[in-house]
């Protein structure tokens, strides 16, 4: 890690130097402004001994409030700034900034959350708000006089990029980054790439063939020289930080070498054992040794092991000599800059709970697998069929909203299930003008282009939109329809309605890469299971790890051209550490005294990031910095106080601990 | 999110004391969650106040008992899940170190109430304030910290 260097600091301060702060109290608009009484804060702020200035501004971020901020810096020549606004994670780094222009340390700066954690949670107690934002800002000002001058470090960054997940998102993410001449890793579970997007029929809101636009996408992965696609196989550990990620692929094994295997699929004709085959959601079955799909890339067959009977006619027929029973996992250790995270979503299951009837009833069926039905590779041919009997249905229901919109499942909204309900309606009305169909709907969202119109030409073609929710959904024992008691809200009328086919538009839920993604690499994840974003609006595909990026369904339902502009979106944004080739990482670390330390080693065993290497000579521990992720876990355990965090040093936090109350002046 | 509950009326007057908390919060989740309740208007009793830190792991025994001798009524000693830390497992060390200081605590007669640990993630806004929200009740009913200095509200 010698390679890392420090930036070059332009702060002349030296510690014993008065301290001379500034503090701007800002108003947000009304956000704060509105509740606590800024003018009263300031004026009490401004009687705190070293507060040299103090004001208050409409908006401290904007460019008036920064120019506010570094005029008085020069005007009083301060030495500290409090910044009493929004939350640090939102702001910091923009204040930060601006006092490093003025020739400060950047982490000079305090910054004092009096919004988030007052004015926007104590409304209606104004007067109480703003005794808080007085104490709050006081702990701030005694902090701020005790920080001390970091510096950032330059780490290099890896040119080289991994992509978690090869759905659409991730492949997009991929072809981008490759395009402009970075290697890209792309690691896929599956033994194809493709992910759910190669088993959907047409796609909305144009109805086109859905294989046929990713198909060529896919084959456009495969033959780009920069792009390395790793199927079957997954991401096992993940330790570094950004530019430099360590990361331990595991390939699992197909029991046949890929580069024997043509894909010619002899092997599947002779094998004995059909099991249902999960890329038609269930419907039909597949051989023990199959090619995923006929699309699949790469076009390579893999042996599922758990039902294999070793019968060995496989083997027999593979005129490669292809086959091995004997297949271990092999891993490899890939050195990255940057990883996109492309893990992609499943659908809600309504089989456990028995949603509207899924799982009792033979003509219940998800969207998924009507999905599969219309798809003229599909188990049937294209024709839908409904299971009990295998007749083609005239009278067709859908439910939206199940695992959706809903407080027993999950609260918020897919996005998507209406506009491909709408399109599954009309792909059947198209082909088979006789049937009758009806959308049973809460509300209908069609919010983006061409959608609208899409709803438009469902109801020209006459598909009927029933507003209401199934309350009652039963089997006719004899004939084996569904018949569905449901509120029409809009008539103020209860329908009994029959069907031949009932088919459920499942909503999208988090699948387990999520979680594995998540423990990997340390993301956040929401209340709803989904990975948080860096920022909702501003840092859409940001995460708070620096280098790691997210794509698609992970982080909230998304459509197909969604999930490609987020693909293209990681690409972009990865590029800025690509290309630089180097990252800024934060110079908060944990620091020894060696006069202090006895070479106990307590702080090595905490440290999970192997950051502390005993100096053996001097007997004494020693923080490699580079390593250091500065969560000072370290500087608890030490039994003498030879270690500290800077910028979360005992002092510091105690000068906070002190003021709560009132105020106290801490000793430097 | 639902919000609305509390966000459609002011806050029921109390009776007019109000306990200080000094709350220690991890900069990638539990004060993620303090700016998730602000984010979501969770109305919450002005009690808290929050000291950041960058890992629960870093909350040292020392700043809690500081706390107190400074006039808290109780400490929230708060971080990430179990398994989501940011820095691998600095919580689970915080667990280990708070049956310590809960010792320490019961030691100098501090009420259970009074020093507290939860997990919040960043999202957990409504969690956040709920926490808070009750702390403080439970702490009004108690009165204030036994080791408060004289003169200090």
């Amino acid at each position: 890690m010698s390679d890392i260097k420090g930036t070059e600091t332009k702060s002349t301060i030296q510690d014993n130097e008065e301290k001379r702060v500034g503090v701007f109290v800002c108003e947000c608009g009304v956000n704060i402004g509105g509740v606590v009484n800024t003018k009263a804060v300031a004026e009490y702020i401004g009687t705190l001994p070293g507060v040299k200035v103090t004001s208050v501004n409409k908006f401290t971020c904007s460019d008036s409030g920064q120019a506010d901020i570094q005029s008085k810096i020069k005007e009083h020549n301060l030495n500290r700034v409090v910044v009493a606004a929004c939350s640090p994670k939102t702001h910091e780094p923009t204040f930060r900034a601006c006092i490093e222009q003025m020739g400060l340390n950047q982490y000079f700066l305090e910054f004092v959350n009096i919004r988030d954690h007052c004015s926007w949670i104590h409304m209606w107690e104004k007067e109480k708000a703003t005794e808080k934002a007085k104490d709050l800002i006081r702990m701030g000002v005694e902090r701020a006089k005790l920080l001390e001058p970091l510096q950032a470090s330059e780490v290099p960054v890896t040119d080289k990029a991994l992509v978690v997940g090869a759905g659409v998102a991730g492949m997009q993410a991929a072809l981008d980054l490759a395009d402009m001449g970075f290697q890209v890793y792309l690691v896929e579970k599956e033994p194809s790439i493709g992910g759910r997007m190669a088993r959907f029929d047409k796609v909305f809101p144009t109805n086109d063939c859905s294989i046929c636009i990713l198909g060529p996408k896919m084959v456009e992965v495969a033959r780009n020289k920069n792009i390395k696609i790793m199927s079957y196989s997954e991401v096992k550990a993940v330790d570094g930080y950004v530019g430099n990620f360590n990361v331990k692929v595991e390939h699992k094994p197909r029991y046949l070498d890929v580069t024997k295997c043509t894909g010619c699929a002899k092997c599947s004709e002779v094998c004995p054992v059909e099991v249902p085959y999960d890329f038609n959601e269930g419907f039909g079955t597949r051989k023990a040794i199959y090619v995923p799909f006929p699309q699949a890339v790469p076009l390579r067959a893999v042996l599922d092991k758990e039902n294999c009977i070793s019968c060995k006619a496989c083997a027999k027929a593979c005129q490669s000599g292809a086959i091995n029973y004997d297949m271990q996992a092999s891993y490899t250790d890939l050195n990255v800059g940057v990883i996109i995270g492309a893990v992609g979503f499943k659908t809600y299951d309504p089989e456990p709970r028995h949603d509207f009837g899924y799982g009792l009833y033979d003509n219940i069926i998800t969207a998924m697998e009507f999905e599969r039905l219309l798809n003229a590779a599909g188990p049937t041919g294209g024709h839908v069929v409904r299971p009990s009997d295998c007749k083609e249905p005239i009278r067709v229901g859908f439910v939206n909203c199940v695992g959706s919109r809903d407080k027993a499942t999950n609260i918020y909204c897919s996005g998507v299930c209406c506009m491909y309900t709408i399109k599954n309606a009309q792909l059947l009305k198209e082909k088979r003008p006789e049937t009758d169909h009806t959308i049973m709907y809460m509300d209908i969202r069609t919010t983006f282009r061409g959608y609208e119109e899409s709803y438009n030409r469902s109801r020209n073609l006459g598909v009927k939109f029933l507003r209401g929710r199934p309350v009652e959904v039963k089997e006719d024992p004899v004939t084996k329809n569904i018949k569905v008691r449901v509120e029409d809200t809009l008539a103020g009328e209860i329908r009994n309605l029959e069907f031949d086919l009932l088919v459920l538009a499942t909503g999208i839920v988090p699948n387990e890469g999520i979680g594995q993604i998540q423990q990997l690499l340390k993301l956040s994840k929401a209340a709803d299971g989904l990975l948080m974003e860096a920022h909702p609006k501003l840092k859409p595909v940001d995460t708070t790890i620096d280098g790691v990026f997210l794509a698609g369904c992970a982080s909230g339902p998304k459509d197909i051209p969604y999930a490609v502009s987020q693909g293209s979106a990681c690409a972009s944004r990865a590029t800025i550490l690509l290309k630089n080739k180097k990252a800024i990482t934060e110079g908060i670390t944990a620091v020894v005294n060696p006069d202090v330390c006895v070479g106990c080693q307590v702080c090595i065993s905490m440290c999970p990031f192997q950051a502390i290497k005993l100096d053996e000579q001097a007997g004494k521990a020693n923080v490699v910095k580079a390593l250091c992720k500065g969560c000072g876990t370290c500087v608890t355990a030490c039994p003498t106080g030879a270690l500290e965090q800077s910028h979360f040093k005992n002092k510091q936090i105690l000068a906070q601990v002190k003021n709560v109350f009132k105020f106290q002046e801490v000793a430097a | 999110m639902s919000s609305e509950a509390v966000t459609a009326q002011p806050a029921p007057k109390g009776n007019g004391w109000e306990p200080k908390i000094v709350a220690f919060c991890c900069n990638w989740c539990s004060y993620g969650g303090a700016d998730s309740a602000g984010m979501g208007r969770f109305q919450q009793p002005a009690s808290a106040r929050i000291i950041r830190v960058m890992c629960s792991g870093r909350i040292d025994p020392l700043h809690v008992f500081n706390a107190f001798l400074e006039g808290a009524d109780a400490v929230l000693v708060t971080g990430c899940h179990i398994g989501d830390c940011h820095y691998v497992n600095g919580n689970d060390k915080t667990k280990i170190k708070y049956k310590y200081i809960e010792n320490v605590a019961r030691e100098l007669g501090l009420e259970k109430e009074r020093l507290q640990l939860n997990w919040i993630s960043a999202s957990e806004g409504e969690k956040f304030a709920n926490f808070i929200r009750d702390v403080t009740e439970q702490i009004k009913k108690i009165g204030p910290s036994p080791l408060k200095p004289e003169g200090v509200a």
